[in-house]
């Protein structure tokens, strides 16, 4: 773990862990809703990944944005978003974020700020962007923050906004979670040169971090957003990561593209929760035991979450042309 | 009461919102000090500055984006299209992001934005500058869709489409621009959804969108003077359609052509005719037939461009076989 120059606080210690326990845990429960068959359609599992939401979102505060990908459910999670609004999305319910419109690959918060997941991949970059531009404008304060993989820096549209953030110094921080995959092919085989001079053409000033280090993400992230709410954004950030699952919860046999070892690897030698947890431990933050009994309320209160959405009622089906416009009741009434 | 070409009626509703509304902006090419190719917006960045009217560089899925995005949080963009043909780079932006945001949300997001752009052949700019496609974001649910067809409907549409908490698209005839009409002094605005009986007769319903309005009321002058009575209609939008005066117009006259810009197969001609069959077919008595573009690209070549859209004298003939009961020319 990086040796942060700031001391952490307590809480501020305690809350990284936690969040990254509640997104490992809500994974493993959504990968086991995919698995016994009771959540409709797929999901895209953020586990590994965790210290990169967590120490991003945490630099942020709630009116600040976000928008997240397809493997949403950590940045949704890290932002604030609420248990049971979660698996009720997951599984199509009424009480969902969405209503049960969007689902896994949609969720939205915007109490939080999560402007949304989006299933075009580098396809939320313009709102992120725009949202910045809002910021400028209206004098909010507010930083935006793009969530995209390594695969969608092959997207033009990535190119075309971050030139105009440059161009009228936007408080937007691009954040590429390089997870080393670009669905089922190697980064290495998509992307040519290097990722942070593709943001350094564009004179943004762009860091790679370890993203599997919560505090140096989180550091790192704290004076980039305070630099970028005094308009010297935008910034550029490869967080190297790896996704523990498949590209989706339904891609198990992956040895073509992807070693065993490898995996094994990542999860023993380099899994942000086992470090911070060793580091919480060293540094006297928690004890052993505090940090199992976290565990078990962040199970229970997933577990909770769980039956609670299963057991909710789906939306009426009256609501299939509900919200197509804001001021239509029902569009083809 | 004063007339006003249709560039200075889109000019004039633009200032009027951005005065009435601070987080009204404009966002594209050229848009500030050039005022666009037609110079529609000659002026406003002087008095909105470049804050507000903001020049982008060539990047139409970029500033659409960051047109979407800006509106999710509190902006009331209005995203400059310099042609609707560019329309095609946008498409995920359009169709994917700003159509889909309030329904995936559950209602919970809005993307109030407008994006104005143009239409409309003849202008021998050739296939990749004299599209009009306003019946591929008609398809997609979420979006409305503006046609107007004089500098009246330009400005009034305008003003809803700014107010309206949807995304909009408004394509405007880039060959109407210096064509002038009554546009009152006083603000006023149109609501979106409600056609407009240009014309009233008897024997045949005219229905047009954009430019085509001027052809059918140019066709029913013809038709007048060989003793037929035709009604003209105008949408005005096209999403929301108001079909129930469409449906009342073609029930009365028994006899409907639908005349649009746009080509003629899978488009607004065959969605408007299909609709008066499946509601007045009992009423009718001639099949409803479509004018639309040829189904060609358009080409460059004046001798050629002119014939693949409808003009005054096409419709006057389709009209006059329908109302005799010949056999039409429909292709």
């Amino acid at each position: 773990m990086s040796n942060s120059k700031r001391k952490l606080s307590a809480d501020e210690a305690m809350r990284m862990f936690r969040q990254m326990v509640r997104i490992r845990t809500f994974e493993n429960n959504a990968n086991q809703l995919y698995l016994s068959a009771k959540m409709p359609g797929l999901t895209h599992m953020y586990s590994g990944e965790e210290a990169v939401a967590v120490g991003i979102c945490e630099a942020l505060l709630p009116t600040d944005k976000i928008t997240s990908t397809h493997r949403g459910h950590g940045h949704c999670v890290a932002k604030g978003a609420d248990f049971k609004a979660m698996f009720c999305e997951l599984l199509g319910k009424e009480e969902g974020y969405c209503r049960g419109k969007g689902g896994s690959m949609h969720i939205a918060d915007q109490s939080n700020g999560n402007l949304g997941a989006n299933a075009i991949v580098g396809g939320s970059m313009g709102i992120a962007t725009g949202a910045a531009l809002t910021s400028k404008l209206k004098k909010t304060g507010d930083v935006a923050v793009c969530f995209f993989g390594d695969g969608a820096t092959a997207q033009g549209l990535m190119y075309e906004v971050m030139n105009m953030a440059a161009l009228w110094n936007l408080p937007v921080i691009y954040a590429c979670e390089n997870n080393g995959y670009s669905e089922y092919t190697k980064t290495e085989e998509i992307a040519a040169g290097s990722i942070t001079a593709r943001a350094e053409a564009f004179g943004i000033e762009s860091y790679q971090v370890d993203g599997q280090d919560v505090i140096a993400v989180n550091e790192l992230s704290q004076k980039l957003v305070d630099r970028a709410r005094k308009g010297e954004g935008p910034f550029f950030l490869e967080l190297m990561t790896y996704r523990y699952h498949g590209h989706h919860v339904g891609d198990i046999n992956r040895e073509y593209y992807r070693a065993k070892d490898e995996e094994a690897d990542w999860k023993e030698n380099r899994d942000p929760i086992i470090r911070m947890r060793a580091w919480l431990v060293e540094n006297g933050y928690a004890t052993e035991e505090a940090l199992d009994e976290l565990h078990k309320e962040v199970t229970e209160d997933a577990e909770n979450a769980v039956e609670y959405a299963l057991n909710a009622p789906y939306p009426d089906v009256s609501e299939v042309d509900m919200h197509v416009y804001t001021d239509v009741k029902h569009v083809l009434a | 009461m004063r007339k006003i070409t249709l560039s200075k009626a889109v000019n004039e509703a633009l200032a009027e919102e951005m005065r009435h509304d601070e987080s009204v902006i404009i966002l594209g090419e050229d848009v500030a000090e050039a005022g666009t190719p037609f110079k529609v917006l000659s002026g406003l960045v002087e008095e909105f500055g470049t804050d507000r009217v903001i020049d982008t560089p060539i990047s139409e899925p970029g500033f659409m984006g960051i047109g979407v995005g800006a509106a999710m949080t509190g902006m009331r963009p209005v995203v400059d299209l310099m042609f609707g043909d560019f329309i095609f780079l946008i498409m995920d932006q359009l169709c994917n992001q700003a159509a889909k945001t309030h329904y995936m949300s559950g209602g919970k997001l809005n993307v109030p934005l407008v994006l104005r752009t143009n239409m409309g052949a003849t202008r021998r700019s050739a296939a990749q500058h004299s599209q009009s496609l306003h019946a591929i974001v008609a398809h997609i649910p979420g979006l409305k869709v503006a046609m107007p067809s004089s500098a009246y409907e330009a400005k009034g549409l305008l003003k809803t489409a700014i107010r309206d908490d949807n995304p909009v698209v408004i394509f405007e005839d880039k060959l109407m621009y210096q064509d002038s009409a009554e546009v009152p002094e006083e603000e006023y605005s149109i609501p979106f959804g409600e056609a407009c009986v240009k014309r009233e007769g008897t024997d045949i319903t005219l229905i047009g969108t954009s430019s085509m309005v001027q052809v059918c009321e140019k066709a029913a002058e013809m038709l007048q003077a060989v003793g037929i009575s035709a009604e003209v209609i105008d949408p005005r939008t096209i999403v929301p359609l108001d079909e129930k005066t469409l449906v009342e117009s073609a029930k009365k006259t028994g006899r409907v052509i639908v005349v649009d810009e746009g080509h003629q197969s899978f488009g607004v001609t065959s969605e408007i005719a299909s609709r008066i069959n499946e509601k007045a077919f009992y009423h009718l008595d001639a099949p409803t037939t479509r004018m639309g573009a040829m189904d060609v690209p358009i080409p460059f070549s004046p001798a050629l461009e002119d014939i693949t859209v409808p003009t005054p004298e096409r419709v006057f003939e389709q009209a006059k076989k329908l109302v005799s009961g010949e056999l039409i020319d429909a292709a």
